[in-house]
């Protein structure tokens, strides 16, 4: 009984010491910017910009009480970001589902087609729309509004959330759906009473990526904003002054921006993960 | 209960191609247990789907007592239907499974609790009302997807191959329950299934489908009995029934290996010199008793192949000429792989049929009862 499961781990011994090194090597990697971030945000202006590296000091709250000494700045953007983030998810979610129900439960010849051409709109570069949304938006009088940015958002995260939304219901076998006609369900009941229900792992897990994806987004909040409508990235970009970076507090800033969202994702993170297999397990 | 009728309907998905359907025609009796059976690919789910409403005829009428419903939508058709999947709804209870269409209705909570607590009584699952289909057994799981059908208290079953994905045992068990349940519900039902066996022990009238047209329907023993083509001569019955090509000689039909003597009218069916196929159950074949005693109305012998006890019975595969046929043969023949083996059957059990076009030959000698017959 023990010999089989030796093998086994001395072969996993081999090669998936190495593996394990390298998974967290790269998970390292990836979280020192953080890491570091995190750590700049406590320190002085001083020792911030060092030329050893600091590792070890005396934190201090400097940084943060500078940053959100700029009166009620933080809370006029992070108030933005919220209402930018959660009203497009929102309306996303109001627009793609109808538009998901109807490609993955009626799809004809052109579904395929229209999938691909709508996720295909987000290999544009940002950049190359900028000046005729600009132009748009400032005939439209939506610059530095709340409700353009939110627009911009929605428009953005469209094609993914209706990818995503299709794709989990495709997941529901349509005899499912077929019984609840039988029984004499309309479309909206059917919805209602059946498919959100099934979907709402998918749905839960649509919903929080596009908010992260709309919380963190930098260039068109920065671009079609001045101050009434600008998000958190705004924020932080103010710290950039001519004098140069003040990275304490830059750093600051950025973990006060960034802090909502990690917490948000790692509540959310079981959801997550199981809306993002939810096809594969079920 | 309603009566169903359907009228020369067809089917065709999209713009072009086939039919998957073609020149529908029945009417059930109000109440009667109606069986689709046919080769996979025949049309059987197509036809179903077609009274459900899920799928509009395009061509013909189907009608629920005597009134068209070609274009009433699936849920205002007041049909149950149980499906091979069962296609339970996977987030609610058993309970809330079987009262869904019930809460659609609008009827009162203690009206539905009955009718969920009866229904449940009677499929012997009220000890599993609170869990979720995920949680069941597949013989369970096919209990509460008939139990949701009942307590509609629907015109109209329809049932899509219900028991292909039980074990061989539960579907002999669910094959007497539904049967049962028919008896006790008498609504109109119309049952799929590929499985000749659940055909014949199941349906009160047997609808024979390939490549989407009707090749005959009659009671189980009708069809057994008169086949009208070779098609349902093969389909019906286990083992298949055997079929010899074999050339008319004066009074006598002679293969190469076999040779009968049918009854004069099947006779007059087959001109002098013409060549047909000679059909006989394996059932209705018993070695040989030495001539000229024995004899019987046929006669054919050949080289056995194989022999596969099965108990009671004994199924022994020989050579006749270049074709392989099948024996049932009572008890434990005396027989041994690659012995000569002479069988004969009597006038009865002979079947003609039609070189090229396969039909039944002399079947109008037959008396035919209503059941309506189409030629392939
Ligand atoms: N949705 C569909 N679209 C196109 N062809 C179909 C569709 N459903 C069934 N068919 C075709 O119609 C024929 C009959 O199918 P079906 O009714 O499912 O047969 P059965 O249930 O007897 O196996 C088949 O040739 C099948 O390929
Ligand atoms: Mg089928």
């Amino acid at each position: 009984m023990s010999t089989p499961v030796d093998i086994d781990q001395s072969r996993q011994g081999l090669g998936g010491v190495l593996l394990t090194l390298l998974a967290y090597a790269v998970a390292l990697l990836m979280f020192f910017p953080l890491f570091w971030m995190l750590l700049t945000a406590f320190k002085t202006e001083q020792t911030a910009v060092s030329l050893v590296p600091q590792l070890f000091f005396t934190p201090t709250l400097d940084s943060f009480r500078e940053a959100m000494a700029q009166g009620s700045t933080y809370n006029h953007y992070a108030w933005n970001s919220l209402v930018t983030a959660v009203g497009s998810t929102l309306i996303g979610l109001v627009l793609t589902i109808p538009a998901a129900y109807a490609m993955a439960f009626y799809p004809n010849k052109r579904t395929d087609f229209t999938l691909v051409w709508m996720v295909s709109t987000k290999f544009i570069p940002a950049v190359g729309v900028l000046i005729p949304i600009f132009l748009v938006y400032r005939s439209l009088g939506l610059l530095d509004t709340r409700f353009g940015l939110l627009m911009l958002y929605t428009a953005m995260n469209l094609p993914i959330m209706v990818w995503m939304v299709y794709s989990y219901f495709r997941d529901i076998p349509k005899d499912i759906i077929e019984a609840a006609d039988i029984d004499g369900a309309g479309v909206l009941q059917t919805m209602v009473r059946v498919i959100l229900p099934l979907a709402l792992p998918g749905l839960a897990s649509t919903a929080l990526l596009v908010t992260i994806l709309a919380w963190n987004e930098s260039f068109w909040s920065i671009m079609v904003t001045n101050h009434e409508a600008s998000t958190l990235a705004a924020f932080i970009a103010s710290f950039r002054s001519a004098e140069g970076l003040y990275w304490a507090k830059l750093s600051a800033g950025s973990v006060l921006a960034v802090a909502p969202i990690v917490v948000l994702g790692w509540c959310a993170q079981r959801q997550m993960v199981r809306g993002l297999t939810f096809g594969a397990v079920k | 209960m309603a009566i169903v009728e359907l009228k020369s309907v067809s089917k065709r998905y999209g713009d072009k191609g086939a039919n998957a359907v073609e020149g529908f025609d029945l009417r059930t009796l109000d109440g009667e247990f109606i069986v689709l059976v046919g080769p996979s690919g025949c049309g059987k789910t197509t036809t179903m789907r077609m009274i459900a409403g899920l799928e509009l005829n395009t061509g013909g009428e189907i009608l629920f007592d005597e009134q068209d419903v070609s274009s009433v939508p699936a849920k205002h058709r007041d049909i149950a239907m149980v499906f091979q999947s069962y296609a339970l709804y996977p987030h609610m209870s058993v309970y809330d499974n079987m009262a869904f269409s019930l809460k659609l209705k609008k009827l009162d909570k203690a009206k539905i609790r009955q009718r969920v607590l009866e229904a449940a009584k009677i499929l012997d699952i009220e000890h599993l009302l609170d869990r979720k289909p995920r949680a069941l057994s597949g013989g369970q799981r096919q209990r509460v997807a008939l139990g949701r059908a009942i307590v509609r208290e629907p015109r109209v079953f329809l049932m899509d191959e219900p028991l292909s994905n039980l074990d061989a045992r539960l579907r002999v068990e669910m094959r007497a329950e539904i049967v049962k349940l028919h008896r006790r519900l008498k609504v109109t039902t119309f049952y799929v299934t590929h499985d000749q066996v659940e055909a014949m022990t199941m349906g009160e009238r047997i609808v024979v489908m390939r490549d989407g047209k009707i090749q005959q329907i009659g009671k189980p023993n009708e069809l057994y009995d008169s086949p009208v083509n070779m098609f349902v001569a093969g389909f019906i019955g286990t083992p298949s029934m055997n079929f010899l090509k074999a050339t008319r000689r004066g009074a006598r039909i002679d293969g190469e290996g076999c040779g009968f003597a049918p009854a004069q009218a099947l006779l007059d069916q087959v001109d002098e010199g013409a060549a047909v196929w000679v059909g006989v159950r394996p059932e209705h074949l018993r070695p040989a008793r030495a001539e000229p005693a024995g004899g019987g109305a046929g006669r054919l012998s050949g080289r056995v192949e194989v022999i596969e006890p099965l108990g009671a019975v004994t199924l022994v595969h020989l050579r006749v000429g270049e074709t392989r046929i099948t024996a049932q043969l009572e008890g434990r023949p005396q027989v041994e792989v690659d012995d000569e083996l002479t069988l004969e059957c009597d006038v009865e059990s002979l079947h003609l049929f039609d070189l090229e076009r396969e039909h039944s030959l002399g079947l109008q000698a037959t008396p035919r009862t209503e059941s309506s017959v189409a030629l392939g």
